[in-house]
């Protein structure tokens, strides 16, 4: 039998009150794909992910993930079928220790759901993986410190840890390297590059330059519509692309 | 902020017993001396114990029980409850007619395990209303736990078969089912029971910080839509510690039981459920221990200042605002804040500004002491003809000079500490800056 995609959209539609937000989105993202969604602000791509991750409900259509619905499902639900995300804005455990953080994230994945029976310092493969997650992400010097209290690169790197702690195979990225300079960007790009190997990764995301690293696929949002999706050289190549979006930005 | 992560990120890993005896060393100390403490107010000469005194260690063991529960919510969930007292109430309910049943023969309970019965009916109260109240976080979950609170108050005195009215259940504790032989009838016996169970109710709290349910609900606290993507159900999160918050406060409902012999609607009311809120962030909320020091404080307060002065209740307000204002972190996070500076041998640097602000705050605290003191004379005291008396000295309160001394006290030292706070905080700044310095190389 053939693996079902990653994650399907058939038609999703979104309105807040009378506004229109997503108008009719289809769309098929194969496992192990790196797809961006690109989009002049206001296109909805944020509304996009937090539907497929179960934040907003959408008001029609229906969102598969692995070939099971997911639409109106709870996030919480929609992480344990496999499906992570990150945030735009840095969504951390602020007053937790950066070490904290990353074992909070592994403790659903390996089983430990409510329990009060674990005393954490006993449990050494937990303790071990969530170090040797700090190790890939360059932050075992900062271990102890809160995250809050984390310059804002290293802040973004701590999520993408969290993001993909858990071992989702499908990995939402919202703008990763949104407010970084050019080297910090670059790290960030490599990192995601490094971490998301063999999972199937969707990011929203403004640098053009990470687009085009990163992506096998792009898809461009104008309005709440697919314009194109392609790969990255025929998007940048389309005409109507080029008006809607990138002319401005890529000239 | 940072003194949360100390506490939460050094047990990290495996701490060995030897740094487990360095960390729990205050613990196993305090306890020692709960045992000891009776005996040093120990009458020798008419050979026994001040009542007084045993009574209040009593009160203070159990409501370090409550307030520790309290911040199961508070502190470490997030969830700021007014109606925390219903459990302890509650529990102080079911055991008091146990007691009873117990006391008629209808079945056997030894005395010892009195505290469970508690325990688990503030569990199962807290299971049927936490499945309500942790629908809902934040100020929506403030105000359901409130009303709550008011519907189990309003309940007690309207039904007087299982409450007893406004008189309250009473019962004898004496029972002859004790596993040790003991009483129970002096109060120390019931003292030492109090210990044990404080002892065993802290510790187990204190592993509950360092579980997979205690770590998530900090996660909550911090960031509830994060928690989400991590697979956890926040709403479960919420309603599991509540439960067992639940549990706890039951344990100290059954202690109130046993030590007063008697529950009245007091035991379920929204001033009981302040005073948890009281205790636990003048104590202290970022800090685990931070409610202990609250419970030990506040109930002294309550039985010790009302002895002295009748205004007592207006001192412990104007301590917990001002608390609230610049000591957010309470007793616990001022003592914590001061830590890493003792370790790095430079408490000495604070000296001097502390001796330019708390001569003078002190001398405004006893300013407003003063016009406290004699605004309440004036109203109550002096119709009941009683003369206003400070260090043995009759003061006339008609006379405008104790006035002018008083106000004179209270704005001088308020002026002259609060011009000191800038030259404070600056030494404070300077030195903070410094140790990181210094930290980095």
């Amino acid at each position: 039998m053939q693996t079902p995609p990653a994650v399907v959209l058939h038609n999703v539609h979104k309105s807040f009150g009378l506004t229109k937000i997503i108008q009719g989105v289809s769309l098929e993202i194969p496992c192990g794909q790196r797809h961006a969604i690109i989009g002049p602000n206001g296109a909805g791509k944020t509304t996009l992910f937090n539907m497929i991750s179960g934040l907003v409900a959408p008001s029609s259509g229906a969102i598969e993930l692995n070939g099971r619905p997911i639409h109106n499902r709870a996030p919480h639900e929609i992480n344990r079928m496999g499906l992570s995300r990150s945030f735009q804005t840095t969504s951390l455990f602020h007053r937790l220790s950066v070490f904290e953080n990353v074992r909070c994230a592994l403790l659903w994945s390996r089983g430990y759901r409510y329990s009060i029976w674990h005393p954490l310092w006993r449990q050494h493969e937990l303790n071990g993986a969530a170090e040797r997650l700090l190790d890939r992400l360059h932050l075992r010097g900062r271990r102890d410190i809160a995250a809050g209290l984390l310059s804002y690169a290293e802040q973004r790197a701590l999520e993408i840890g969290i993001t993909i702690a858990g071992g989702a195979d499908v990995i939402l990225l919202d703008e990763p390297t949104a407010g970084m300079n050019r080297n910090e960007a670059d790290h960030a790009v490599a990192l995601i590059r490094q971490v998301t190997e063999g999972k199937t990764l969707i990011m929203v995301e403004h640098d053009m330059n990470v687009v085009f690293d990163l992506a096998d696929m792009v898809t461009v949002l104008v309005y709440g519509r697919i314009v194109a999706s392609d790969v990255p050289a025929r998007v940048r190549a389309d005409p109507q692309v080029q008006e809607a979006y990138l002319g401005s930005r890529v000239a | 902020m940072t003194t949360v992560v100390r506490w939460a990120g050094n047990i990290a890993g495996d701490p060995g017993i030897r740094t487990a005896a360095r960390r729990y060393w205050p613990y196993v100390a305090l306890l020692a001396f709960t045992i000891v403490l009776p005996w040093l107010f120990y009458d020798w000469s008419k050979a026994r114990h001040a009542g007084f005194v045993v009574s209040l260690l009593s009160q203070m063991g159990l409501m370090i029980i409550f307030a520790l529960s309290f911040n199961m919510q508070m502190g470490e969930a997030g969830l700021l409850s007014f109606g925390h007292a219903i459990y302890l109430g509650l529990g102080g309910y079911v055991t008091i007619h146990v007691i009873n049943a117990v006391r008629l023969g209808q079945f056997w309970l030894p005395m010892e395990l009195m505290p469970l019965v508690g325990g688990l009916s503030g569990l199962m109260f807290s299971i049927v209303f936490g499945y309500m109240v942790t629908k809902r976080r934040g100020t929506a979950y403030a105000m359901i736990t409130l009303g709550l609170g008011e519907l189990v108050t309003a309940a007690a005195v309207m039904f007087n078969g299982f409450f007893g009215g406004e008189g309250g259940i009473t019962a004898n504790r004496i029972l002859k089912t004790s596993l040790l032989a003991l009483s129970y009838g002096p109060g120390i016996q019931v003292y030492y029971l109090i210990v044990a169970w404080t002892a065993i109710c802290v510790l187990a709290m204190l592993l509950l910080t360092q579980v997979p349910l205690g770590r998530m609900a900090n996660a909550c606290r911090d960031n509830f839509e994060r928690a989400q993507f991590v697979g956890y159900d926040p709403r479960m999160v919420r309603f599991y510690q509540c439960a067992l918050s639940g549990f706890f406060a039951g344990i100290a409902g059954a202690l109130y039981a046993i030590d007063y012999e008697i529950v009245t609607f007091d035991a379920v009311s929204a001033i009981l459920s302040g005073n948890a809120l009281l205790m636990t962030f003048i104590g202290g909320v970022g800090v685990f221990w931070g409610p202990i020091v609250g419970a030990v404080l506040i109930t002294l307060l309550q039985s010790w200042m009302s002895l002295i002065s009748n205004a007592w209740l207006i001192y412990v307000a104007v301590l917990f605002i001002v608390m609230v204002i610049y000591a957010p972190g309470g007793v616990a996070g001022l003592i914590m804040a001061h830590v890493p500076i003792w370790r790095a041998g430079r408490l000495s640097a604070l000296a001097v500004p502390y001796l330019r602000i708390l001569p003078p705050a002190l001398v405004g605290v006893a300013g407003f002491a003063g016009l406290v003191e004699l605004t309440y004379f004036v109203t109550i005291g002096s119709g009941q003809g009683k003369t206003l008396n400070v260090f043995h000295l009759g003061i006339n309160a008609s006379s405008p000079a104790p006035w002018l001394l008083a106000s004179g006290l209270f704005a001088l030292g308020t002026a002259i500490a609060l011009s000191q706070r800038r030259a404070f905080t600056t030494a404070w700044d300077e030195l903070a800056e410094h140790m990181r310095m210094k930290e980095r190389g």
